[in-house]
């Protein structure tokens, strides 16, 4: 991360500079840490109230029912954690928030998945914390109701037509992102 | 009718899970608050990867490097059916959702929902998510700082997500 953020803050300066927007970057440099604290705050709620319904659907059983359905694929994903069943529910919770399209309480739920995970390893991200992240970059959701209500405000009869093209879309990059994702792994491990 | 099914998905999970709750007697209040609280904690170790990270994004936004890239890559990138007017749509998906939605919002409504362009722009945002905000928010809450090889394979699932969407739209809409 260290290289990517050195990287990002580098590219802008000189491009910026060179490019004639030193100013523009300046000022940007100031709104995108007051506009970070923002982001938090708006989130602050959505987020304490999912880790809460998390908690009682831990505390009901219904988190490890959820896991229990989906532990076929995620013991394929996640074959480190196969023995946690508090971080398998965690991320049985996680998916199935994903594939609802409720991305505000699919964060929280992988949060606690990824804390779990990071426990075993301090400060460094494992191969199953990397799938973990890459899977939740690359959505999953079923319906899309954002964009769909973006076509309806933009007069389509049928903003849901989409549908298809967008779980082909899903699908592909999914799998080329648990793909890359192990693939990396292999090239990486002499520096976990 | 659909609009209401959708929004009522969020009350609807939250009404399941605490009556279903109830019934196995659970303290359905007192978890809630406990892990609400556990919540707050989390957020207090995002904010700091969240400044950091916004920070060089919007450095990078006001640069004007995403516009030069973004010209540079067009016409590669139409010659794999990627209609050039989305790439600056592509090119800010992964850095800011609200940058990206709105940029979406507008070539939507500038070609049309029924358009070519209209149709890949909302599959695109459809079928991805904003990778370096996903990033900086799960590594931010875990307290990892080395991220190994995280970044580049979620960026690699981005492009076959953008490449995907192209070829969906075409395959689906002929």
């Amino acid at each position: 991360m260290t290289v990517i953020w050195t990287g990002m803050v580098v590219l802008s300066v000189v491009y910026g500079l060179w490019a004639g927007n030193g100013p523009a970057v300046a000022a940007a440099a100031v709104e995108g840490a007051g506009a970070a604290v923002e982001l938090c705050i708006t989130m602050a709620g959505v987020l304490c109230l999912w880790m809460g319904v998390m908690e009682v659907m831990k505390r009901s059983g219904l988190a490890q029912g959820l896991s229990r359905l989906l532990r076929p694929v995620l013991c394929r994903l996640y074959p480190g954690f196969k023995r946690d069943r508090e971080t398998m529910d965690a991320i049985s919770a996680n998916v199935s928030a994903n594939l609802l399209g409720l991305g505000n309480a699919a964060t929280p739920l992988g949060i606690q998945a990824a804390r779990r995970m990071a426990a075993r390893t301090p400060g460094v991200a494992s191969d199953s914390l990397c799938m973990l992240v890459v899977c939740n970059t690359a959505s999953i959701q079923l319906i899309p109701t954002t964009v769909a209500s973006v076509r309806l405000a933009a007069g389509c009869k049928t903003p849901f037509d989409i549908l298809p093209a967008v779980w082909l879309a899903s699908a592909v990059s999914v799998a080329v992102g648990i793909l890359a994702a192990k693939v990396m792994a292999r090239f990486w491990r002499g520096r976990e | 009718m659909m609009e209401l099914c959708f929004q009522m998905v969020v009350p609807f999970t939250i009404m399941v899970v605490a009556l279903w709750a109830m019934t196995r007697r659970v303290d359905v209040y007192g978890a809630l608050c406990q892990g609400a609280g556990e919540g707050l904690g989390v957020l207090l170790k995002i904010i700091p990867a969240m400044v950091g990270l916004m920070t060089a994004v919007y450095m990078l936004r006001a640069s004007g490097l995403l516009e030069a890239v973004g010209q540079l890559l067009a016409p590669v990138l139409a010659r794999v059916g990627i209609p050039p007017e989305v790439v600056g749509l592509l090119l800010v998906r992964p850095v800011s959702g609200n940058a990206a939605l709105g940029v979406g919002a507008e070539l939507i409504s500038t070609y049309g929902p029924d358009s070519a362009v209209g149709r890949t722009a909302a599959v695109m945002l459809g079928s991805t998510e904003t990778t370096f905000y996903t990033i900086a928010v799960y590594f931010g809450a875990a307290g990892i700082h080395k991220t190994r090889y995280a970044v580049p394979a979620a960026l690699c699932a981005d492009v076959a997500a953008f490449l995907a969407a192209a070829w969906a739209v075409g395959l689906v809409f002929g």
